[in-house]
Formats: C-alpha cells, structure tokens, sequence
C-alpha cells in the first residue's frame, strides 16, 4: 500500500488501561505488527491527563473505558473539551460494547470505538489495521 | 470484528469535482465490496441531504474541503454540533495538505483526515483501507441504527 503519509515517525501512542494484561498483550500486538512507533502506558484517566497536562503529546491515544479514578469517558470529555488537546486522535478500545457507551463515546468526540476481541490472533489483527490505518493512510494533526 | 455488516454500507462522498466523483465511484465499485454510494457536490447539499429525516443517516462520510457554496469545513462544523448528526463518522478526504486544514478539521471533529490519492490504483486500495477499518472494525454508533430501523431504511 503506497499511500504513505509523511506523518512524523516514529508515532508516539499512549494506551490507557487498568488490566497490566491488556497493556502487556497490546504492546506484543504493535511490536509483532512491525510498527514504528514508541509508546507509554497509563493505568488509569488521572494518570493520562496528568500527562497531559504537562509532558509530552501524543499523535495518538488508545483509551480504555472502564478504570478506577478516572474513568474513559471523562477523560474522553475532558480532551475533547479542551482547545489545546481535542485535536489529538483517540480511539476507544475497550471490552464494552453497550450501546449507551458507544453513542455516548462518539457524541463525547472520540474519533472511533472498538470493542476488543478476546483472542490474541484476533488482537493481533486489530492492532495491524489499526497501526495500519492510523500511521499509514491518516495524516495527523501536527502538534 | 463488530456487529454492523449485516447490510451495504451506506458511504456519502462529497466533492465539486465531477471528475473526483466519478474516481471515487469506480475505486468503491472496483474494491466489490458490499456498499452503496451517494454522491454529492458541496456542504449545502450534504446538510440539506442529513436533515432530511426520512433519509437513512449515512455509515460514514468522506468530505472535500475546497468546495463552493458551503465548503467542508463548515459543513464539517455544522455536522459536529448537530445532537442528531454529530456521531456519524467524517473522513476528511481532500487535496489540501496545509497544516492549517488539518489542525482545523481535527478542532472541529473530523474522525479522521486523509489526503486524496493522485493515482486511481491508490484510490481503490484506500476504499478497501476505509471500509476494512470503518466498517469491519469499528463500531458504529446505535443511535443511527435505531433511526434506521424507525425508517425501515435498508
């Protein structure tokens, strides 16, 4: 596929979620993906917007839903609402699949929802046409 | 990966150029995917086709910029703060490069932005790119669906 977009590499991608597992089998799925990217993890809401506040930016975000603290949703919100974040692209992966999540997600401004797969084949799957999706054909916003 | 494939998607591709136009509309059809595309020329005409309620709200939407009478930024705008509108998902699909448009459809909401290919063999992969990722993998929002199915659309 050469449509190739000159976006800054290597992609800086934070995933944020509670379970340790899921954060450990998502690294293994954008490493054995071959994607050149850098990542840092949170493990919970407070933790991303604590980042966010003052360190660096991402190009973009992979958001958990449900987590003690703060919770997807409102960090979701709170990025969205915010002029110097809303540009940045986050994607929900979560186990949820409620309709009430999704319809809320997507009203709160997250650039897509998708429901994790159970299986590590088919996580793997996930992160390649996300990788590929997100740092190959998208342009992202500069910082 | 989700649930929504039990029907053609429902694509609406936005663009002044007739040439475009008929580009997309080959690279959709070629990819033999299961969609239905409509077609149409400006903001204008894509806001007065979404507040037409007895119209099915579309499964994505890929949007010009440059574009005369309402351009897609605005209509971009229009879209994302509309409470019945404002959940479908919008791909910038456009010419422009310039940093400007970018940042701006993303502050405005756009889900995603992408610079329209020159060759017609990367259109056609980026069909398939689009309908792998918004269609197969994403989920869509319900909202939609019960509209739909209020319509008996599809």
């Amino acid at each position: 596929m050469d449509i190739r977009v000159t976006n800054h590499s290597p992609l800086n991608i934070f995933i944020v979620d509670d379970d340790p597992d899921d954060q450990e089998l998502l690294l293994e799925a954008l490493e054995l993906a071959g994607l050149t990217c850098s990542s840092s993890t949170f493990a919970d809401g407070q933790e991303l917007l604590d980042q966010l506040q003052d360190g660096e930016l991402p190009d973009l975000i992979l958001l958990d839903l449900n987590m003690p603290r703060v919770d997807g949703q409102t960090a979701l919100d709170r990025i969205k609402s915010s002029a110097r974040l809303r540009r940045i692209p986050v994607v929900v992966l979560t186990t949820s699949r409620s309709e009430a999540d999704v319809d809320r997600c997507y009203e709160l401004g997250a650039n897509s929802f998708i429901t994790k797969p159970r299986s590590f084949e088919d996580l793997l799957d996930l992160v390649e046409t996300l990788g590929d999706y997100w740092t190959r054909v998208v342009r992202l916003p500069p910082h | 990966m989700n649930s929504n494939n039990r029907k053609p998607a429902y694509i609406i591709a936005v663009d002044d150029d007739p040439d475009d136009r008929d580009m997309i509309e080959m690279a959709l059809s070629e990819t033999k995917l299961p969609t239905r595309l409509e077609l149409l020329q400006d903001g204008e005409s894509l806001m007065q086709h979404l507040q037409d309620t007895t119209k099915p709200v579309p499964d994505m939407i890929l949007l010009d910029i440059n574009m005369p009478r309402m351009n897609g930024l605005e209509a971009l705008a229009q879209i994302k703060q509309h409470p019945r509108l404002k959940t479908i998902p919008i791909v910038m699909l456009t010419t422009s490069k310039t940093q400007d448009d970018i940042t701006r459809s993303y502050q405005l909401g756009c889900n995603s932005y992408i610079s329209k290919p020159v060759l017609y063999e990367t259109l056609v992969d980026l069909m398939n790119m689009l309908h792998q990722y918004w269609i197969s993998t994403v989920e869509h929002p319900f909202i939609q669906k019960a509209i739909d199915e209020h319509l008996g659309a599809g």
